[in-house]
């Protein structure tokens, strides 16, 4: 069973950074359980085989408030795809740095190392919507798999399944959530 | 939260409006573009003189904003917009139809964000099928009021979206890759009765024609 978090501080919100997540798994014939980060419980995190933490909209901030929710994601082994704020989360919660920077729309980035099913020289494009980013370049457990300016838009755990995309794979690049999920 | 309604009289955003209500927000006012290009990317043109009307059976006030729909200007015009209901109404977000315009919505994203406003985009990527039909289930009275694609023509103009409707578009989107939803520009629509309003709107008289030799057909109607 996979479980999809939702990391949205207005349910509205819910419509346009889940529910395209949970269609994929639904037309994947993948068992999924929904919940928001603020009524996520032990038992959700122990049924679950693999875990995706989902993005939200520009100005919610609301998830860098309540990183005591999050912790978890240090100890974790299962594989986790944090996405956007679900990116920044598993960052944070390294000990990385938030810093501003606003991408809003399309963007080619290239992959310089293998990423999921990205393979190492791949440029894609993205679709980016987000006015924060976490600095991985001194969390040495990571690998910067993509990475335009000085902003990580793909990572990746040394020795742990945790992986995070800063842009939203659910709205041209399915293929990345797909990858994860089987 | 007070939200504004990027609102064009079709489907998509009077359902995202809908939706809106049902999710516990309140749509405190409409915003309207008035495009002078008929060809514009951003705004949908058909009948959207109707919004008046529309706004009137929600009892919401509108905003109308003229813009002459040329690529940059019609931006500035939306944000004029954006900010008149910010200051008027005291919105602290926005809402809209958009469902699968990277275009559309990357603009609308940047102006409320630089505003610093919310943006609601509760259709994004839904599957345009599933939109038809929820249309359906909630009781969503829908004309269509302009055609653009081959092989739809002047017999579709004020066609109702019902469910033999969705099994005709099922058919072109195999044949001819019609979008179910009219995304890709095929065709356009206007809202006649929906549960925002306090009852239906009538089509007291109506004007159909053709700019290309019958390729794609307007329909310009009066409501009562």
């Amino acid at each position: 069973m996979i479980l999809v978090i939702s990391t949205c501080k207005y349910k509205l919100h819910e419509l346009e950074f889940v529910k395209p997540i949970e269609d994929i798994l639904k037309e994947n014939n993948k068992k999924y359980i929904t919940k928001n980060y603020t009524q996520l419980n032990k038992n959700d995190l122990e049924k679950a085989d693999k875990i995706i933490i989902c993005g939200t909209s520009l100005q919610d901030f609301g998830y860098l408030n309540h990183l005591d929710n999050f912790y978890w994601l240090n100890k974790i082994t299962k594989p986790v795809l944090g996405v956007c704020s679900g990116m920044q989360l598993i960052g944070l919660t390294h000990q990385g740095v938030n810093k501003k920077k606003t991408e809003i729309g399309f963007y080619k980035e290239k992959f310089n190392k293998n990423f999921l099913n990205i393979k190492e020289n791949t440029k894609l494009e993205v679709y980016h919507l987000h006015n924060n980013y976490i600095d991985f370049s001194k969390l040495n457990d990571f690998d910067t798999c993509s990475k335009s300016s000085s902003v990580a838009q793909a990572v990746k755990h040394k020795n742990k399944p945790l992986f995070g995309v800063l842009f939203h794979p659910e709205v041209r690049n399915k293929e990345i959530i797909l990858s994860f999920i089987r | 939260m007070k939200l504004g309604l990027l609102f064009s009289g079709g489907k998509d955003s009077t359902y995202a409006g809908f939706l809106a209500q049902k999710y516990g927000h309140n749509i405190v006012c409409l915003i309207s573009l008035e495009s002078k290009n008929l060809e514009s990317y951003m705004f949908h043109t058909p009948s959207v003189s109707q919004t008046v009307n529309q706004s009137n059976m929600m009892d919401i006030p509108i905003i109308t904003q003229k813009t002459s729909g040329k690529k940059e200007s019609e931006l500035k015009d939306l944000k004029k917009a954006i900010k008149q209901a910010k200051e008027k109404y005291k919105i602290e977000g926005i809402v809209t139809g958009a469902v699968a315009s990277v275009y559309q919505t990357t603009r609308i994203q940047k102006i409320c964000n630089e505003l610093k406003l919310e943006c609601f985009n509760p259709l994004w990527q839904k599957n345009q099928f599933e939109i038809l039909e929820e249309l359906i289930k909630n009781k969503f009275e829908v004309v269509l009021t302009g055609v653009f694609a081959y092989p739809l023509n002047e017999k579709w103009i004020g066609r109702k979206i019902d469910s033999s409707f969705i099994l005709d578009m099922k058919k072109l989107n195999e044949k001819y890759k019609i979008n179910p939803a009219g995304e890709g520009g095929e065709f356009e629509t206007l809202v006649i009765n929906c549960p925002l309003f306090k009852r239906q709107l009538k089509i007291v008289g109506k004007r159909t024609w053709s700019d290309d030799n019958g390729k794609s057909w307007r329909t310009e109607v009066i409501l009562k």
